[in-house]
């Protein structure tokens, strides 16, 4: 470990969410989330739109308070020291309200006037922070006429400004093109490399394979919590990939098939959830052939962070 | 097969804009009854090749055949046989479930009797018989989206585009709307579908890669991976993951490692090279020296988008 990974180490989770709550009128969009996340780690929030994860991201942000329970960011209680936690966060919101008719260097000025960026340390800052979104050669762009990406690197830049310990992405690459989405990520890597805790929140979930551990959020309650490994070996069984020929034949050769447990379609390439792969493979052979179907490809693959999720919800729905 | 037997035939198809290219020299095929997926960058050509798939651009050169119609002779021909469903759906939230049918249904000129039956089919292939008297705006993102598919399908088209159909939509969802595409693809209708999203990409039977007006990669998502990705993935499981990633990060940049590529992904770094048999000894030596233990490494496989970033680089 290095030496600033070790001391982090010894202070404990720099967020700490205990029976954290939230309700609008009846809703209740964040139930009792009990969570830690510890220093230094990218933490991912995964889960569909409506599942909690803008609340939970604005509840430790301090933006909003909490119904019941509580949240702690770096040591400080989010409703009775709320002003405490503003210098060590930065809180990048899923719609950033850049504004569009400055220029990226008056929009990075505008944030370090707010977050009281002193004019010595300022000039070099900014310098630092156009260099790292790459967009140096951009400073007179106004921000409304930036693409989807670069808009969301411009986001992240202004967040950085005051050097925070803490980031809270909500949904930071929405929408955003691969390439931008990859140099977003290779800068939130960076980050990381230099001790930053993150905390980002994705629907994405290729984007949660990136993460140290994920948490698996739906309709306000925290399913499952762990490393994307852990996550994806909860399923109970294993995937079996075949490419089919017919398709839909083989679709339904198999979906009622006795412990078949799941079968969906990729494209041209059919997964089966089954209890014990080499023990099943057999009987669906059989089925396949007694379908008339051609199998030209079967292998047994890694379940992915969707299938995991998926399993889940359906469990917790049984 | 020649240009009819597709639904969407292009040819060198480009389409400038005073100097720039943002559509140069285009050819793909889509199959009818197939799925399609056309996966980009805004800027990169996707959205102007789709205009002009849908009659709403002139194509500067090249063709593009839609349906057996030339798109730039006979635009209006195109559209009465496509269905678009769009990036923001499009419904009128305050109407009905029932009301953006109708609205939708009479727009494409279907009569009484038809317009019935086939907001009946809608409904049901959506899962929202009962509840056409629902405002569009108390329905949740799943509901949405089926019925925006549902408004784009009304008139049979036998082709529909779709943009970003899927965008923030909880995973169950997501799977019970492809099944919807599925099924639609297997009585016929073709389906063209844009989309930003990897996870979506793997649904489509055959892909497209923009990039800068150009097409990059194509072919079926899986054999995209297996043969198109330029160079290999490298995996490896170090004891510090963060350290490792710098080390190798600053190797790279010193030229004391020569590869195209290193990411962090959670506790694992990948690395892309030409021949990763060549670097997995400098990578084990560099990080020990470091005081790292590499950890496991194997070959794994590339991703689409480890793919796609290959071929752009």
């Amino acid at each position: 470990m290095t030496k600033s990974e070790e001391q982090r180490a010894k202070n404990g989770p720099i967020i700490c969410a205990d029976k954290l709550t939230r309700a609008f009128g009846k809703t209740v969009a964040l139930q009792e989330l009990d969570l830690r996340i510890e220093p230094g780690e990218i933490f991912g929030l995964v889960g569909p739109d409506g599942a909690g994860k803008t609340t939970a991201l604005r509840l430790m942000a301090a933006v909003m308070r909490p119904t019941l329970g509580r949240v702690r960011v770096s040591g400080f209680d989010s409703v009775k020291q709320a002003e405490s936690i503003r210098p060590h966060v930065g809180y990048m919101p899923q719609r950033f309200s850049l504004y569009p008719d400055l220029n990226v260097l008056e929009n990075l000025c505008f944030y370090a006037d707010i977050f009281s960026v002193n004019d010595g340390e300022r000039q070099k800052r900014i310098e630092q922070l156009l260099a790292f979104a790459n967009l140096t050669h951009f400073t007179d762009r106004r921000a409304g006429q930036l693409s989807g990406g670069m808009q969301k690197k411009l986001a992240l830049a202004c967040t950085l400004i005051h050097r925070p310990d803490v980031l809270l992405l909500d949904e930071p690459t929405t929408g955003v093109d691969p390439v931008s989405r990859r140099e977003f990520w290779d800068i939130l890597t960076d980050l990381h490399i230099s001790g930053t805790t993150i905390v980002v929140s994705t629907p994405y979930m290729d984007e949660a394979e990136r993460c140290n551990r994920v948490g698996l959020l739906f309709k306000g309650t925290l399913i499952e919590c762990g490393t994307p490994a852990s996550v994806k070996a909860k399923i109970q069984g294993q995937v079996i990939e075949l490419r089919p020929e017919p398709m839909a034949r083989a679709q339904e050769a198999l979906a009622h098939q006795p412990d078949v447990l799941e079968v969906q379609v990729y494209g041209d390439l059919l997964h089966v959830l089954v209890d014990d792969a080499y023990q099943r493979m057999p009987q669906l052979k059989a089925a396949l052939e007694a379908a008339g179907v051609q199998v030209n490809r079967l292998r047994v693959i890694q379940p992915r962070m969707e299938e995991a999720f998926i399993s889940l919800i359906h469990r917790l729905q049984q | 097969m020649a240009a009819n037997d597709f639904a969407i035939h292009t040819d060198n198809l480009t389409k400038r804009f005073g100097n720039f290219y943002a559509v140069d020299g285009v050819t793909f095929n889509v199959r009818r009854g197939s799925i399609f997926g056309f996966l980009g960058p805004n800027g990169a050509g996707k959205t102007t090749t789709m205009r002009v798939l849908l009659g709403l651009l002139a194509p500067t050169s090249g063709r593009a055949v839609v349906l057996g119609y030339d798109v730039a002779r006979r635009p209006r021909a195109v559209k009465k046989r496509i269905g678009y469903m769009s990036q923001r759906f499009s419904l009128y939230d305050d109407l009905t479930v029932g009301e953006n049918l109708r609205f939708y249904g009479r727009t494409y000129g279907l009569d009484n009797d038809r317009l019935r039956q086939r907001i009946q089919f809608v409904l049901e292939m959506a899962d929202l018989v009962g509840r056409d008297r629902q405002h569009a705006r108390e329905l949740s993102g799943g509901w949405r989206q089926r019925l925006a598919l549902g408004a784009a399908i009304l008139h049979e088209p036998e082709l529909v585009f779709l943009d970003e159909p899927t965008a923030g939509v909880d995973p169950v969802s997501r799977r019970a709307f492809w099944e919807l595409l599925y099924r639609l693809a297997n009585g016929g209708t073709t389906i063209f579908v844009t989309t930003h999203y990897m996870d979506e990409a793997e649904h489509c039977q055959e892909l497209a890669f923009i990039h800068a007006g150009k097409i990059v990669a194509q072919g079926a998502p899986d054999l995209i991976k297996t043969t198109l990705m330029k160079g290999q993935v490298l995996e490896i499981s170090p004891d510090q993951p963060a350290e490792a990633m710098r080390l190798l990060k600053v190797a790279r940049a010193e030229g004391r490692l020569k590869v195209d590529d290193v990411a962090l992904y959670g506790a694992q770094a990948h690395i892309v090279a030409p021949d990763v048999g060549r670097v997995m000894e400098t990578i084990a030596h560099l990080l020990q020296a470091g005081g790292v233990e590499p950890g496991q490494m194997d070959v794994i496989s590339p991703s689409l988008e480890d793919v796609f970033l290959s071929c752009i680089r």
